[in-house]
């Protein structure tokens, strides 16, 4: 009898196993967790952009505007003329300094995408508050700085179609991580 | 009152049998001297009541490690430095893992965080904490180093362990695996990269290759058996097994499946090595194999000849540390130290060996060999490749120098 009983509850536990495997097998792949973001909502998330650019928001922003956009928000951290102080980092300057001791690696010399300063400076600038430049001064700030390190001319105005179309002098300066490049030598015996 | 009277019993029982193993001690070592300090210890508080249970604990008032804050002009950008010399064990305690915000650390109401999932993807989400706690979990422990870690090393030398090596810490990660939640979106053909961003006031963001996403990340909310930290990311952040601090993204408020790379300031203009030609290396996910001794490590003094404990940790992005090697002769010969198990992939290991130190100069080293049979490569190695212009990376082998008077100093400073 005792076997039967065995048998019996064996029987039951596979029972239970199986409806529990076709139990979850039945929620895959979805959890049913979570719900589909409203436009408004993925819109408040601000945007992201890449190097084509094409997350760019409309509005413009003039190198004349700039410079008193960066007078009034940047210049006490970065200096006037965007040369760098103890708060802030240097924006201007250092072309052909990357080969040497004292490298400086600015937007002028190092940042390879006009797009990235767009996207940096309207995440992460101010540095004491983020997030509240509008992105018409967004733009005149970013050309400012191209201004500055000659990149752009005094008389230009930046905006979504070309912005992505300005190519900088460090553009081809990135190569792909190539290591393991030393420490896989044999060891001496 | 029998507890009590059992108590002062086994009380009595232990200040006798301590007695005497120290007169046994004495005898042994046949040198009355060396008892100096060996006096009967009585309790100085008798019959006095400790504190009752506590609802948060704290560690003991009498210690005294902390984590070194990186003087910044804009500290809300800065680090602190986990205590590695203060050790034990490959388990860094939450409260002393290292730190690098950009932005500062935000104030995140669990119940008002929200987690977008969009992009290329075929269903786009929005998920509260409550609704990712509900998926299955795993926990798993790994270290997260940051990739300036060591950077000093380079051409400015730290005096001790902390200083050079205390941006890496381990710890037990729980959380959602991420290959499961881009299942549950449904990747888009085409797509080849995700786009972290963290809630911090900066929205710092990163760049991870899909392969990546879909092999090991985990979106971690718990962190050594509790919530993770609001220092560590509270309430959600990527752990990316293996790879630079900086694309852990803390306080994760966004996943965008993406067709490239998106360039972000944080993978262009910084953490990325700049070569003696010029070039500069993107992309150097991997933290390659490293190690350090923590003791004797720079700050600390030996007391005398006589038997010491080497002990350090070792760590490789790319899975299991395989062997550890000390070095107590400038690295004309390794002896193999003996490593903590289990040893986890991608975790850090603590390694000891038992030396004797005969009171004279000496170096101390240790180098990794990780399970690829990747070698830690020295100082010298790493420059000649790498040059002096890049802060990051930094793996070379540490050489700490013990003065004749005990005291154990960079060798390099």
């Amino acid at each position: 009898m005792p076997t039967r009983k065995a048998a019996a509850g064996f029987a039951g536990c596979v029972c239970v196993m199986v409806a529990a495997t076709l139990l979850l097998w039945g929620q895959l792949p979805g959890y049913g967790v979570g719900r589909p973001p409203t436009l408004e909502e993925i819109e408040s998330w601000d945007v992201i952009v890449g190097p084509e650019g094409k997350e760019l928001p409309p509005g413009e922003g003039a190198v004349m505007a700039g410079r008193e956009v960066f007078s009034l928000r940047c210049a006490e951290c970065h200096g006037s003329e965007g040369q760098g102080a103890d708060k802030g980092d240097a924006l201007v300057g250092g072309e052909g300094t990357l080969t040497g001791t004292r490298p400086l690696k600015t937007v002028g010399s190092y940042w390879p995408y006009a797009t990235t300063i767009w996207d940096y400076v309207n995440r992460a600038m101010p540095f004491d508050r983020p997030g509240t430049l509008t992105h018409d001064q967004v733009y005149a700030v970013v050309a400012f700085l191209l201004y500055l390190n000659g990149i752009i001319g005094e008389e230009e105005v930046m905006n979504a179609a070309n912005l992505p179309l300005v190519t900088m002098p460090n553009r081809n300066g990135f190569v792909p991580d190539p290591r393991p490049d030393l420490g896989e030598m044999d060891r001496a015996p | 009152m029998k507890d009590r009277v059992q108590s002062n019993q086994s009380e009595s029982f232990r200040r006798s049998s301590r007695r005497r193993f120290l007169k046994s001690s004495a005898v042994l070592a046949g040198v009355a001297s060396a008892c100096s300090d060996s006096q009967t210890v009585v309790d100085p508080n008798p019959g006095t009541l400790g504190v009752p249970a506590s609802a948060y604990g704290q560690r003991s008032e009498f210690e005294t490690s902390v984590r070194q804050i990186t003087p910044s002009a804009t500290p809300e950008a800065g680090a602190s430095r986990t205590p590695l010399d203060d050790s034990f064990g490959v388990v860094t305690p939450s409260a002393l893992h290292f730190e690098r915000h950009h932005a500062g650390v935000p104030r995140i109401d669990p119940t008002q965080h929200r987690l977008l999932i969009h992009g290329m993807v075929e269903r786009p989400l929005i998920l509260t904490m409550e609704e990712i706690f509900r998926l299955p979990q795993v926990s798993r422990i790994h270290f997260i180093e940051c990739s300036g870690n060591s950077g000093s090393e380079w051409s400015n030398p730290r005096p001790n362990a902390q200083g050079s090596h205390g941006m890496v810490g381990g710890s037990e990660w729980t959380g959602v695996p991420l290959s499961l939640l881009l299942s549950e979106v449904g990747v888009q053909n085409g797509a080849r990269w995700i786009v972290g961003e963290g809630a911090d006031a900066c929205r710092m963001h990163r760049s991870i290759p899909m392969e990546k996403a879909i092999d090991d990340i985990i979106l971690a909310y718990g962190q050594n058996g509790e919530a993770i930290r609001p220092e560590q990311g509270y309430p959600l952040r990527l752990v990316v097994p293996g790879w630079e601090g900086n694309t852990h993204i803390k306080w994760l408020r966004r996943l965008m499946v993406v067709d490239q790379a998106y360039m972000a300031r944080d993978e262009t203009s910084k953490y990325t090595d700049l070569m003696p030609d010029g070039t500069a290396r993107q992309f150097t996910f991997t933290m390659e194999a490293k190690s350090v001794i923590t003791f004797p490590a720079g700050g600390k003094r030996l007391d005398g000849p006589g038997i010491y404990q080497i002990s350090g940790l070792a760590w490789s992005g790319r899975g299991l540390v395989e062997s550890v090697e000390i070095s107590t002769d400038g690295g004309r010969s390794w002896l193999e130290a003996q490593l903590q198990e289990p040893r986890h992939p991608i975790a850090l290991t603590r390694f000891r060996l038992p030396w004797e130190w005969d009171g004279q100069e000496v170096t101390l080293q240790s180098r990794c060999i990780d399970e690829t049979g990747y070698i830690q490569p020295s100082r010298e190695q790493l420059i000649e490749v790498r040059g002096l212009n890049t802060r990051y990376h930094y793996n070379g082998i540490m050489i700490w120098k013990i003065l004749a008077d005990g005291s154990v100093e960079n060798a390099y400073a």
